[in-house]
């Protein structure tokens, strides 16, 4: 039943397609492209202090965007031990939600509509692809979450071909600010604290609430939470609904900045979030919200030295040496690992 | 008498394919697209088989393969441009004067050194990409299951931004990749055509990767797949054996990226960007997870269907005046998807489970099926 939900949801797209024709933005230059600073050139230390606040800026913003998708990852993987290769898909799929949605409602709506269809997109894949492998090996839900992220690409792929599709701007998040000599959009200044009021919204609610206690009880051991009268797929669902919410919140704010989408642009963003969600500790919510900021920082900051081709290999290589160095990541707890 | 018989069905069917590819070969023209599916086959069929000799006999979920075969691929490529195609090649950058040295060497080798070259070159990227397997395994086979799996999906992209960035132009030609590669070389002077080239690698491939399953390596590594723990109190040594499978592993994922290169004629390091490894994980799990016959059938299977007998979702279908919903461009990709996660949930086995490919139960399901059709007459 739920299954065929969610199938409705991954088609309404489709119905959507058919009736509102979104007409093709060619894509414009952003008012802080990082084209503009490649004249530093290689390695040139050189940059005002200006130059610098404002890559920083930037990459706070999207360090902010990061994050949020991040803590899908940290808390999925908390509970079921799984990566969530999907999840970088899904928030590829909530961008193509907003495109859609604000073709024919206005932004308030279309923003509900995205991010309740976003949600209920997670809890149906869940149900669909992980629930009856819960009790498989490991390797066999992973290629699930790979098939999974295989099956949305290629769908996207299919339903709004490969061609980037111009994201709709909302003119108030594209508002420009000055303070002093940098100049930022509100999505920019937007992003950071959008990031924090929901991360400690999120942090009430898991240290607070029943239903937080629950999904703890659930990462600390699967068994015995379930011995413990625990609805576990009920934990399962809600942790996917918030993980899929955020990289719904998530996915309109980098987008934003971005200004086009494609059935591939979920994947990197997806991999380097789960590298970030490592990087502080996998299972650790301000772990991930850390990590989300840092390598979205030193991300920006490669790309305005001119190492833009290297910004994606950065990320991999630090978490092959986070791996080794600290396996547990910055905050994460030490996890003795059971025989 | 029952391996006797089998000996005899296997030195038939060796031969049926020894002949048929030769009167394809002789026939090529009519045939273009089975003999491009079956050289592709077969080249994903010795990418699959090494895949699963990684993650089907040893356990370790990497997801590093198509790292490893632009590793063989660009060394391949960049061995065997011809000298007088270097310019046209690398228009751009220019090419480094040091390969042009070593291009020149070789064009003025004795005959038989540029015939065997093409071999050599092959080989060079192959153990080019074992040796950085080595050195990389150090650090990265520490790590358990998925930190395996995310650690080298991360390499592979690490050497695609390598390959594609423009600090090494005049080697890897940057984003605008290498074109003008040469097809597979003839073998033994001609005797074997070139179309046979790639058959024969892989399967001189194939079996040296059979040999070392069912050799005490192999079953150390089913060891190590089973329970790490036991592996280890039963005296095996953890991470020779793990480091042993993942350097064999990227060696001829290696090899076969530069049959692979061989095959397209050009390559970019978009190409070996991550989906291929999930084309590749795709062909494992159809085909079995832990089982080379498996993978080598659903190579052939998967790239057939792909390239050749599925094209038609692509195209818009007509019956009489009504056009069938759906058909377009990218359909196809669809419908392998939803293919694959119908096996993962429901035939989670695959094809041919973790069981050998044997004559006995093919036999044996003709007869079963015989036997029930005589039962119900």
């Amino acid at each position: 039943m739920v299954s065929l939900v969610s199938f409705f949801f991954l088609i309404a797209p489709v119905v959507c397609t058919c009736y509102y024709h979104v007409t093709f933005n060619p894509i414009e230059i952003e008012p802080f492209s990082f084209t503009e600073n490649t004249t530093f050139g290689y390695g040139e230390l050189l940059m005002s202090m200006t130059t610098i606040l404002q890559h920083c800026l930037t990459g706070i913003s999207l360090g902010g965007a990061y994050a949020l998708i991040a803590i899908g990852y940290t808390l999925v993987y908390g509970i079921l031990r799984l990566i969530n290769f999907a999840h970088g898909d899904i928030f590829m799929m909530a961008g193509y939600f907003m495109i859609f949605a604000l073709a024919s409602f206005p932004w308030p709506v279309a923003i509900i509509i995205t991010l309740v269809v976003t949600t209920v997109m997670g809890i149906g894949i869940e149900k669909f692809a992980y629930k009856p492998l819960r009790n498989a090996p490991r390797m066999s839900i992973m290629i699930s979450a790979i098939g999974v992220s295989y099956l949305l690409q290629n769908l996207s792929t299919y339903i709004f071909t490969a061609i980037p599709r111009g994201y709709p701007e909302l003119p108030y998040l594209k508002r420009i600010f000055r303070i002093g000599e940098l100049s930022a959009s509100f999505v920019t200044i937007l992003t950071p604290i959008l990031t924090i009021i929901l991360v400690i919204i999120l942090m009430i609610l898991v240290n607070k609430t029943k239903t937080g206690m629950a999904m703890r009880a659930v990462s600390k051991d699967f068994e015995t939470a379930k011995l413990m009268g625990i609805n576990i797929d009920r934990i399962v669902s809600v942790t996917f609904a918030i993980g899929s919410l955020l990289a719904g919140v998530g996915s309109i704010l980098y987008f934003t900045d971005r200004m086009s989408v494609t059935p591939f642009s979920g994947t990197l963003p997806g991999l380097k979030c789960f590298v970030a969600a490592v990087f502080g500790g996998i299972g650790n919510i301000p772990g991930a919200v850390v990590g989300g900021f840092f390598i979205g920082i030193v991300e920006t900051l490669l790309i305005a030295l001119g190492y833009s081709t290297f910004s994606d290999a950065f990320t991999f290589l630090l978490l092959i040496i986070m791996l080794l160095i600290k396996p547990t990541g910055l905050f994460g707890e030490k996890n003795v690992e059971k025989v | 008498m029952n391996s006797k018989r089998n000996t005899l069905l296997t030195t038939i069917s060796f031969v049926l394919a020894i002949v048929f590819l030769y009167w394809l070969s002789a026939n090529r023209l009519q045939h273009g697209m089975l003999v491009s599916v079956l050289q592709k086959g077969v080249i994903f069929a010795l990418v699959a088989v090494s895949m699963n000799l990684l993650n089907g006999f040893t356990g370790l979920f990497s997801l590093g393969q198509a790292g490893f075969m632009s590793i063989g691929a660009y060394t391949t490529a960049i061995l065997i441009i011809p000298v007088k195609s270097l310019d046209g090649v690398y228009y751009m950058n220019g090419v480094h004067p040091f390969i042009r040295a070593m291009k020149m060497l070789i064009a003025d080798s004795p005959a038989f050194i540029q015939s065997v070259f093409p071999f050599i070159a092959l080989l060079l990227g192959g153990l080019l990409a074992a040796g950085i397997a080595a050195i990389v395994g150090v650090a990265v086979l520490r790590l358990k299951s998925d930190y395996l799996a995310i650690a080298t999906l991360g390499l592979s992209e690490i050497v695609r931004a390598i390959f594609s960035s423009p600090n090494f132009d005049q080697i890897t030609n940057g984003s605008y990749g290498l074109n003008k590669i040469p097809n597979f070389p003839e073998m033994a002077w001609g005797l074997i055509p070139s179309l046979l080239t790639p058959f024969i690698v892989v399967g001189v491939c194939i079996a040296f990767i059979l040999l070392l399953i069912n050799s005490s390596y192999g079953r150390a590594f089913k060891a190590i797949r089973e329970d790490e723990i036991a592996a280890e109190a039963m005296g095996i040594n953890l991470f020779k054996h793990k480091s042993m499978s993942f350097v064999v592993s990227s060696f001829f994922s290696a090899i076969a990226g530069g049959l692979l290169a061989m095959y397209m004629r050009s390559i970019e390091a978009k190409t070996f960007s991550i989906p291929l490894t999930y084309d590749i994980l795709l062909i494992v799990v159809i085909g079995g997870i832990g089982s080379v016959s498996g993978s080598i059938i659903s190579a052939f299977l998967v790239t057939a269907a792909k390239e050749w007998w599925l094209r038609f979702f692509d195209q818009p279908l007509f019956f009489g005046d009504w056009q069938v919903p759906l058909f377009r461009t990218g359909f196809r990709m669809v419908i392998f998807s939803i293919l694959l996660m119908v096996v993962v949930l429901v035939y989670r086995k695959g094809l041919m489970g973790s069981n050998e490919f044997s004559w006995d139960r093919l036999l044996g399901r003709f007869k079963r099926t015989g036997k029930s059709e005589g039962g119900r007459a």
